[in-house]
């Protein structure tokens, strides 16, 4: 029973963290540039004031419109009661692995990519199609990294791959996983629309996706989504953090060993946003044609984890 | 004879009579609703057959050595594998049967629907028979009957020459296949007068090695080009677009899975194990066909060849289950095996059901719209609320999003994939990683076409008069649909179940599979047997529904203000279709990025004012994709082909002498083979 509280209310940890990790990454990166930027907790406000606001909806828009943000949020946070967050999940209570956190985020990418066709505006469209296609061209390398790591642990299941590697400290560090992390940080980056894939602060109408595809969306349902997307993106992190580098997750429901999970978590999402935020400084948006070439890139180094997690066995 | 087989013959007796009372039929009218009942009364029977199989686990057996007595007399067998292929025919027809009483209606006075009506039943009676069928000869029998009934419904709206184009097609390609059988049954056949499937099973175990392989090859090539694998695939996009809808959802949701049926009753049942070259063949061919189908899927404008050409990427994933049972069973790891071959069957169900949908639906569309083409579409959902709900069901499970059936599936043909990793051999199992690589590409794409399929022609504003004033069809279509799609929702959540049963039925085919390992069920979960990965679409449901109503609730009690107001449109005045993205606009960068494959034939013409080339007047822009593989291939085989008949046609003289030279010498020289072999 106490496995279910846990499970619940790491997830609402994450879904309260969440607007923070996006905001920590935008004052972060204001600071970079050598801009004062909004505080962290920026979008906690900015969620508010838009649950305050009336929603607009396109005349043209049908009930997928409105349905979708709804379905975005509620994916993105069943997706985050699957991942290992604060407390390693114990099998029986677990409703998912690797696969179906997969393809529960990608049904609410469909989801989303179908509200942006809703509005009939272009720039909708124009997002749709943009996101569907990163989406797909990212799915091998995520299948990759995800049979990498199942080489290693026997199993695609959350539980076992973390016990894996904190019975396995060596295999951490070993060629396949490194190169498996490295695929899947590149895919974090494409799946949660960060640079150099697609630029999160533009609202430039052609070097939008993700943008683009909710620029009809306002009042509440924009909060939902946004709220969502962040969630997305601390679900990423987490699993790049807990899968690759497990150590600091409570093993136990002892009341130390959450409190020295919740820290290591925060620790680990903060590492790992820092990186975002110089990488986001450091480089340009690529052009949407030269996108295949860096995910087919993110590709190889899945294969390569493969390769080198094989003759490593 | 008992339950099963008074359950038989009053599938047979059903699908008789409408076909023989329909040729009859007083009128046009009289004559569709005969169609319909006798396939109702046919379907049941055949349904109630497979069912009483499946709970009492015991095959029925019933002969009649005298009808035809030559070829080996009429031989059935029901065993569990047949019954479920007898199960899914018969139960995506009741839908197709219902659905056709309205949908034909159009037809009335341009076609005969008497003469559909003989065939429509002939074609469900064809299909029902393949999977009974306990010899050879009532295997080619049916088989031929199938084909041959269908390609008359295929030709319903012969008056355009592009049908005419199919049926020649479609004629060609399943005689391809026919050919290619009867070698394949007669290697197997340890003597002339013993061709049941017994005969063969026993004498498949005594071949050499090589002719076993043999067997296995032709086996593939004949059913493969039944089930439509990639580069076999070439009369799928052509004859299913053809046929009326109910007759497409037919041929795409269960006539292609009896090739499937084939191969497993010649691979799994009677070879049993083999090298294992003959999986990663079939794995190739399974690579080359989910790949090739949703990348032509998503370039395509016509909603019915889009739908087709998904058709030929998810027989490419099932091809990828049974490719990895093959694998696995080579390397005697027969418990992992049975995951390959058993989402290969749950994945057949499942295809079965949303692909029924997806069809049913978008005839709907085409009598309603008047168009197929995705471009004259949009804004669908307005005026067909219902059908359009029902589409993004089948579109849903089609892109293998969870909770939906689909899913279920694609999730166990990953799992056996996985597995591939047990094998000893690290060459051989670093096949599997790629082959997962495979799989998920073609996921990924098969959802952005199935959000094309549904975004461009069923959203925003209507790109055409037709699709402006479309409107929902007759309740029964949208009732039988319902029906459909329930059966993707429950197919999915009850997806443990369902698998329970599959491997029930490859248990029965091969003992071997039941080894430990690892049970692949337990309750609501669907399990690895590779580990202990496990998975829940149920829980998956319920979680996500709790939330959804959870935020609802909070929404709904703060109160949530609505506005409506136009799309923003960075200051123009009017909003217009033209603005909105089309089908080819959305499928753009994939088809730059994939050009190698697509090689688009495109033509842009731009007409300027004499004065000045800055002034355009007119702009033209055309472009096709020509699917070069099929060309490639092709191609030089029609040449080919040509140009030996212009040369057989010297053999026709006209000359009664020289016929009667051709008969002394046929005659002689089959005297000489007779006496050699003696």
């Amino acid at each position: 029973m106490s496995r279910y509280v846990a499970l619940v209310l790491q997830t609402l940890v994450a879904v309260a963290l969440a607007p923070a990790l996006t905001g920590f990454i935008r004052w972060l990166k204001a600071r970079l540039q050598g801009r004062r930027g909004a505080p962290p907790w920026q979008p906690y406000f900015e969620i508010r004031k838009l649950f305050g606001k009336e929603a607009v909806v396109s005349h043209t828009a049908s009930w997928i419109f409105t349905a979708t943000p709804f379905v975005v949020f509620s994916t993105a946070v069943v997706v985050a009661s699957l991942v290992p967050l604060v407390v390693v999940p114990s099998d029986p209570f677990v409703a998912g692995d690797l696969f179906a956190a997969v393809y529960l985020l990608l049904l609410g990418t469909f989801f989303l990519a179908l509200a942006g066709l809703d509005t009939g505006s272009p720039f909708g469209g124009m997002g749709a199609s943009r996101e569907m296609t990163v989406v797909a061209l990212t799915e091998p390398t995520v299948a990759l990294s995800i049979v990498a790591l199942a080489l290693n642990a026997g199993s695609t299941s959350f539980s076992q791959i973390v016990a894996h590697t904190l019975a396995e400290p060596s295999a951490a560090l070993g060629s396949g996983h490194l190169l498996a992390f490295a695929a899947l940080f590149i895919v974090t980056l494409a799946e949660t629309g960060r640079m150099p894939v697609d630029n999160p602060s533009t609202h430039l109408e052609l070097t939008m996706i993700h943008e683009a595809m909710v620029l009809e969306y306002s009042g509440p349902y924009l909060a939902l989504i946004e709220w969502g997307a962040s969630l997305k993106l601390l679900v990423f992190l987490a699993l790049a953090a807990n899968l690759f580098m497990p150590w600091g997750i409570a093993l136990t429901l002892a009341p130390l060993a959450l409190v020295v999970g919740l820290a290591s978590l925060v620790a680990k999402l903060g590492v790992l946003a820092v990186a975002i935020a110089v990488l986001e400084t450091r480089v340009a948006k690529l052009r949407l044609f030269r996108v295949p070439e860096l995910l087919s890139a993110s590709f190889v180094l899945a294969l390569l984890a493969v390769m080198s997690t094989f003759l490593a066995r | 004879m008992n339950a099963t087989g008074i359950a038989l013959s009053v599938m047979v007796a059903g699908y008789a009579a409408g076909a023989f009372l329909a040729a009859l039929a007083p009128s046009q009218r009289a004559a569709r609703l005969i169609t319909a009942l006798g396939a109702l009364v046919g379907g049941s029977g055949g349904l109630a057959a497979a069912l009483i199989v499946f709970a009492t686990r015991t095959p029925y057996d019933i002969a009649f050595p005298n009808l035809v007595a030559a070829a080996g007399g009429v031989v059935l067998r029901l065993d569990l594998l047949g019954a479920l292929f007898l199960a899914l025919v018969a139960a995506v027809s009741l839908p197709a049967a219902v659905y056709g009483i309205t949908y034909t209606a159009a037809y009335e006075g341009r076609r005969s629907l008497r003469v559909f009506g003989l065939m429509f039943n002939g074609f469900l009676l064809g299909m029902c028979l393949v999977p009974c069928a306990g010899n050879v000869f009532t295997f080619l029998l049916a088989w031929e009957f199938m084909a041959v009934t269908s390609y008359f419904l295929v030709m319903t709206e012969s008056e355009h020459p592009e049908t005419r184009r199919a049926g020649l097609w479609y004629a060609a390609m399943t005689h391809f296949g026919f050919v290619l059988l009867v070698p394949m049954f007669l290697l197997m056949a340890p003597g002339a007068d013993r061709t049941s499937f017994a005969d063969l099973r026993a004498g498949a175990a005594l071949l050499p090695a090589a002719v076993r392989s043999g067997v296995f090859v032709l086996a593939l090539v004949a059913f493969g080009s039944k089930a439509g694998i990639v580069p076999l695939h070439v009369w799928l996009p052509r004859a299913h677009p053809a046929a009326p809808a109910h007759v497409s959802a037919l041929m795409s949701g269960v006539m292609i899975k009896l090739g499937v049926y084939g191969l497993l009753r010649v691979a799994v049942d009677f070879l049993g194990t083999g090298p294992a070259w003959w999986g990663g063949l079939v794995l190739l061919a399974g690579s080359a066909s989910a790949l090739g189908g949703v990348l032509y899927a998503l370039a395509e404008n016509d909603l019915k060849r889009l739908l087709a050409y998904s058709s030929v990427e998810n027989i490419g994933v099932i091809f990828l289950g049974i490719g990895a049972g093959l694998v696995l069973q080579s390397y005697g790891l027969h418990a992992l095996a049975l995951v390959g071959f058993g989402a290969a069957l749950l994945h057949s169900v499942n295809h079965a059901c949303f692909k029924a949908l997806l069809f049913l639906a978008t005839g709907n569309v085409d009598h309603q719209a008047h168009t197929r083409n995705m471009e004259q579409m949009g804004g669908l959902i307005k005026g067909m609320p219902q059908t359009a709900t029902l589409f993004l069901i089948g579109s849903a499970a089609a892109a293998a999003l969870p909770p939906l059936n689909g899913f279920a599936s694609e999730w166990m043909v990953f799992q056996a994939l996985l597995s591939g990793a047990q094998i000893p051999r690290p060459e051989v199992a670093m096949g599997a990683p790629l082959a997962v690589g495979v799989l998920a590409l073609t996921s990924g794409l098969a959802a952005a076409c199935f959000v094309k399929a549904f975004g461009i022609s069923f959203l925003a504003m209507p790109r055409s008069e037709g699709a402006a004033h479309a409107t929902e069809s007759h309740w029964s279509t949208r009732a039988v649909m319902g029906v459909l799609a329930a059966g993707c929702v429950l197919l999915g959540l009850a997806a443990p179940r369902a698998f329970g049963g599959m491997s029930r039925i490859l248990v029965s085919l091969s003992p071997g599979m039941s080894i430990a390992p690892a049970p692949t069920t337990a309750g609501v979960w669907l399990l690895s047997p590779y580990g202990i990965a496990q998975v829940s679409p149920l829980l998956m449901a319920s979680l996500l529904m709790s939330v959804i109503v959870v935020v609802a609730a909070v929404m709904r009690v703060r109160g949530l203000e609505l506005r409506r107001a136009d799309t923003w449109g960075c200051g123009r005045i009017r909003q217009t279709p033209r603005m909105e993205y089309t089908s080819s606009a959305f499928a753009e960068p994939l088809r730059r990025i994939f050009a190698e494959l697509y090689r688009p034939a495109e033509d842009l013409s731009v007409s300027v004012h004499a004065e000045s080339p800055y002034f355009v007047r007119a702009i033209t822009y055309t472009s096709q994709v020509v699917p070069w593989i099929e060309k490639a291939f092709y191609d030089p085989v029609i040449r080919g082909t040509r140009a030996l008949a212009t040369h057989v046609r010297r053999l026709q003289a006209g000359s009664v002498h020289v016929y009667l030279l051709y008969i002394t010498g046929a005659l002689f020289v089959a005297l000489a083979v007779a006496w050699w072999f003696e």
